[in-house]
């Protein structure tokens, strides 16, 4: 594997420091190795965590709970406002308590499998070993999971997977989860021993002698910049599929934390891995700000078809059964409407682009409940999915009651972000990242309801082992001073940083650019890539950030809240980002999970994967902004050791 | 379809606040008050103003960020709804819609539309938590929860803290977001283990910051997470029982 292409370099092997020796019991092994700080020494080290979403909120409040001095950041105005909020459908865990056969390793082979063999096999043994424990805290601080009528925890089952592992409660999973997290960490801000920063956002990171030491912060009331200063910090900032301006995203979600760490240092991993999410609603008019998510499960229940005529233009109940196409029971007998989000995207995609497209722009499929109400009656159709189906309703003014849904592909979880060893610690020491900010587990593409549970996991149980460990023999060391020429040096970058961004004084809102970029990423590093689409979005993204930096106008003043001020932090970030992502995507020369290019397929027309060359994961250092960028290109190479290499085949 | 919009304009906390009219073209009914302030703000931005301040996140009706009174209904005129899902076809061709900040006397105006609701928050910090260390939890199926008792607080849990039932309050009280909480976790075996003193701390947080119910019925009304009156009397109960009984569970 040589990097080849015009501005990537090859840097080095990464080490992900994972323990030696059998998978299944690597967890166990390496916390036996981990140091540990003693109670009373706990509270001299300082840990600043960024973000308050569930990896953000569970990792300072069980810090803090075990005693350490934690300040914790968030631009909301309280925590539980986090995006993890979002999350409808559930949270997996391999508990096995059912007698459909599932376990911890048939968990871990899903999870590998979904992911297309291009994530941690090792990360995915953590992840079902905690998963257990994770139930059994959210439901004891407060979550109110479903129940069967005896009283025992009910579960569904979920895209990817043939058992039944999915916890939930009703649509709201993520906001139940959510809301019992920011009460964890309510106790501790109330108890003293978590200062909480709201309305705050982090713009740079502080780096001493190669290790984290600290954060900028910026008041988003009154625009005061400010150094943070601690002993390690914890990026837990969410994900970025908001570069894609239309996606399934809250609209302040971003990247602006983990690309100003990348700025700093800390490697970028496969940021071209993004999910999208086969149930998102079509888009239907210009000024529409994103694209609203149906949660998932609906695929439980619901059946996914287009007419089989593309011309067609019968309402969707007068067009009779043999002439519908249910085309993913049809390519997919044993997974059927229930094959994972990047094969059923990538179909719908392949049915809209080939004119079998439905609705007023013909750039939807259909979501179909009819069959499950004839078979289980409207009442307990309304008892599974009674919010859902209510809030598309209320998106779209049709009844999915009586006509079916209408669902598109739209951007949703970013597979890739900071790179980070076993331990979730970055490139940078010091510096952690948890959650959706970070890459791990879930490889080329993530099985539904996996994503809660990696936050749960590494907030209450992966960041406070590891945190620990690279904390342990740094007792008596003093936290860097503010007046430090790294902080002051961080500081004077942040403050000319916005003067710039104020100073273009051009004409255009900084939404219009974040509109264009949108357009170009989705159409050149979309669904689907060709290296012609790569190369024309690199270009194209290269025009706008020469035209941001000339044309960009930004209203209104510094020193109180200033809303476009930062979006146009956020969109420089993207632009940047932007270009990585497409060089990521162009560099890895096979399809996987949800990186398809339509380069590499097999002769059924699926994804196929290089593993010769690419069972590896590319993290990227970058350099040279201001004029060309420059892109080093460093591997980790990935073994298979509990689930052997396999094309994935959900036929 | 055009509206013409009377928008509050507030730029510091302290400083006296006006309406400012927009006449706001292009509109589909589809589109949400959101995504009109957001094309409104686009206008104002390319004539040279600057664009009105306001709050909103996941725009899915869950994270509660949004909140505005329209034509002085919080979050609009849809009930039960929020600002993010109530769409323009409300509103006739060519009317005019006003919209300006929650009102209540405990939401101090940041600027333009957005508020400082953070006595919520406060209340929240001050009881609305379990005391369970990560990793001490009991195994979960053992607590024998019904599916009928678990679906109930659920109903209350339900709350996204948008804090629109403290805008529509004459008396400014925060009682349904109390009382769901504390039904939702007087509900569950475990969080109903400290129900009393979280009563007290919780209720008396809440009377400190915000004003008391009496029952004016009107924050169920423009719920948008439809959480039913009755979770008001949920504040009284608890704090009576916390009263009569004296001890927690």
């Amino acid at each position: 594997m040589t990097a080849k292409k015009a501005g990537v370099r090859p840097g080095t092997v990464l080490d992900p420091a994972e323990p030696d020796g059998p998978r299944d019991t690597a967890w166990q092994r390496a916390k036996d190795g981990y140091r540990i700080v003693s109670p009373l020494n706990r509270r001299k080290f300082s840990v600043i965590v960024v973000g308050t979403g569930l990896a953000g909120a569970g990792a300072a409040a069980t810090l803090a709970e075990l005693g350490y001095d934690v300040t914790s950041v968030t631009y909301h105005d309280t925590p539980r406002r986090a995006h993890s909020v979002a999350a409808q459908g559930g949270i997996n865990a391999a508990r096995a308590k059912k007698v459909d056969n599932d376990s911890i390793s048939r968990f871990v082979t899903d999870t590998v499998k979904g992911g297309d063999f291009r994530g941690r096999e090792s990360e995915a043994f953590r992840l079902a070993e905690e998963s257990a424990r994770v139930i059994d805290h959210m439901n004891a601080i407060g979550a109110p999971f479903a129940r069967e009528y005896g009283g025992s925890l009910n579960t569904r089952s979920f895209g990817g997977v043939q058992v039944s592992r999915t916890y939930y409660t009703r649509g709201q999973t993520g906001q139940q989860l959510q809301v019992a997290a920011a009460s964890d960490l309510a106790r501790q801000v109330r108890a003293g021993r978590v200062k909480q920063y709201v309305r705050h956002e982090m713009v740079d990171l502080i780096v001493k002698d190669g290790r984290a030491c600290g954060v900028v912060v910026r008041s988003l009331l009154t625009g005061e910049l400010k150094p943070l200063m601690a002993h390690a910090v914890v990026l837990a900032t969410g994900g970025y599929g908001n570069i894609y301006f239309r996606s399934t995203l809250a609209k302040n979600s971003n990247a602006s934390a983990s690309w100003r760490a990348h700025r700093r240092g800390a490697h970028m991993a496969m940021p071209s891995f993004i999910q999208f999410h086969p149930t998102a609603l079509p888009i239907s008019s210009e000024w529409q700000s994103k694209t609203i998510l149906m949660s998932e499960s609906l695929r439980n229940d619901g059946r996914i078809w287009v007419p089989k005529d593309p011309a067609d233009a019968r309402p969707a109940n007068d067009i009779p059964e043999e002439d519908r196409d249910y085309y993913l029971e049809r390519k997919y007998p044993a997974f059927g409407n229930l094959t994972p989000r990047d094969v059923a995207s990538r179909a719908a995609k392949e049915q809209i682009d080939s004119g079998h497209g439905v609705g007023p722009l013909k750039n939807s499929v259909y979501l179909d409940f009819r069959d499950a109400i004839a078979r289980l009656g409207k009442k307990e159709i309304a008892a599974r999915y009674g919010n859902l189906f209510h809030m598309y309703t209320d998106a779209t003014g049709e009844d999915p009651y009586t006509v079916p849904m209408r669902i598109a592909p739209g951007a949703h979880f970013t597979m890739g972000g900071l790179w980070a060893d076993y331990q979730l610690q970055t490139s940078i020491p010091g510096l952690f990242v948890a959650g959706e900010a970070g890459f791990s587990y879930h490889g080329a593409n993530r099985l539904g309801a996996n994503s809660l549970l990696s936050a749960c996991v590494d907030g209450f149980f992966t960041i406070p082992y590891t945190v620990p460990n690279y904390l342990a023999d740094k007792l008596g060391q003093e936290l860097v001073s503010t007046d430090d020429p790294a902080v002051t040096q961080a500081m004077e970058d942040s403050y000319a940083r916005f003067d710039r961004l104020l100073a273009i004084g051009g004409t255009r809102p900084p939404r219009d650019f974040h509109r264009d970029l949108g357009e170009v990423l989705y159409a050149g590093c979309g669904v689907a890539r060709t290296k012609k689409g790569l190369m024309e979005a690199i270009a194209k993204i290269r025009a706008i950030r020469a035209d941001f930096y000339r044309d960009l106008h930004i209203a209104g003043p510094v020193d109180r809240v200033n809303q476009e001020l930062e979006y146009a932090g956020r969109v420089e970030d993207y632009l940047e980002l932007a270009e990585l992502m497409c060089v990521d995507a162009l560099e890895r020369e096979e399809s996987c999970g949800a990186h398809f290019r339509e380069e590499y397929r097999s002769e059924t027309g699926e994804a196929k994967r290089d593993d010769s060359t690419w069972a590896a994961i590319l993290a990227w250092g970058t350099d040279s902004w201001e004029g060309t960028p420059a892109f080093i290109r460093h591997v980790e190479p990935l073994n298979f050791d509990a689930v052997p290499l396999v094309v994935r085949d959900y036929r | 379809m055009r509206l013409t919009v009377r928008v509050w304009r507030q730029a510091t906390p302290t400083g006296a606040g006006r309406f400012e009219t927009h006449s706001v073209e292009g509109l589909e009914p589809s589109m949400s008050v959101l995504e009109l302030l957001d094309k409104m703000n686009h206008d104002i931005a390319l004539e040279g103003g600057e664009p009105v301040v306001f709050e909103s996140d996941c725009r899915e009706g869950i994270c509660g960020a949004c909140g505005i009174v329209v034509n002085g209904r919080p979050h609009g005129p849809i009930k039960r709804t929020p600002a993010c899902h109530q769409r323009l076809s409300s509103f006739a061709d060519g009317s005019t819609v006003t919209i300006e900040p929650f009102r209540s006397g405990a939401y101090p105006v940041i600027g333009d539309l957005m508020v400082e609701r953070a006595g919520l928050t406060e209340i929240m910090q001050a009881g609305g938590h379990v005391q369970v260390a990560a990793g001490t939890a009991p195994e979960a199926d053992q607590d024998r929860i019904t599916y009928s008792e678990a679906e109930e607080a659920l109903d209350f849990a339900a709350c996204i803290g948008c804090g629109a039932c403290v805008a529509a309050c004459p008396n400014g009280s925060a009682n349904l977001f109390l009382g769901a909480k504390l039904a939702h976790l007087a509900k569950l075996p475990i969080p109903a283990a400290e129900r009393g003193s979280r009563a007290a701390a919780m209720v008396e947080e809440a009377d400190r910051i915000f004003g008391p119910c009496s029952l004016h019925g009107e924050c169920a009304e423009v719920c948008p997470a439809g959480i039913p009156l009755v979770a008001v009397s949920w504040v009284n109960r608890e704090r009576l029982r916390r009263g009569v009984l004296g001890r927690d569970s």
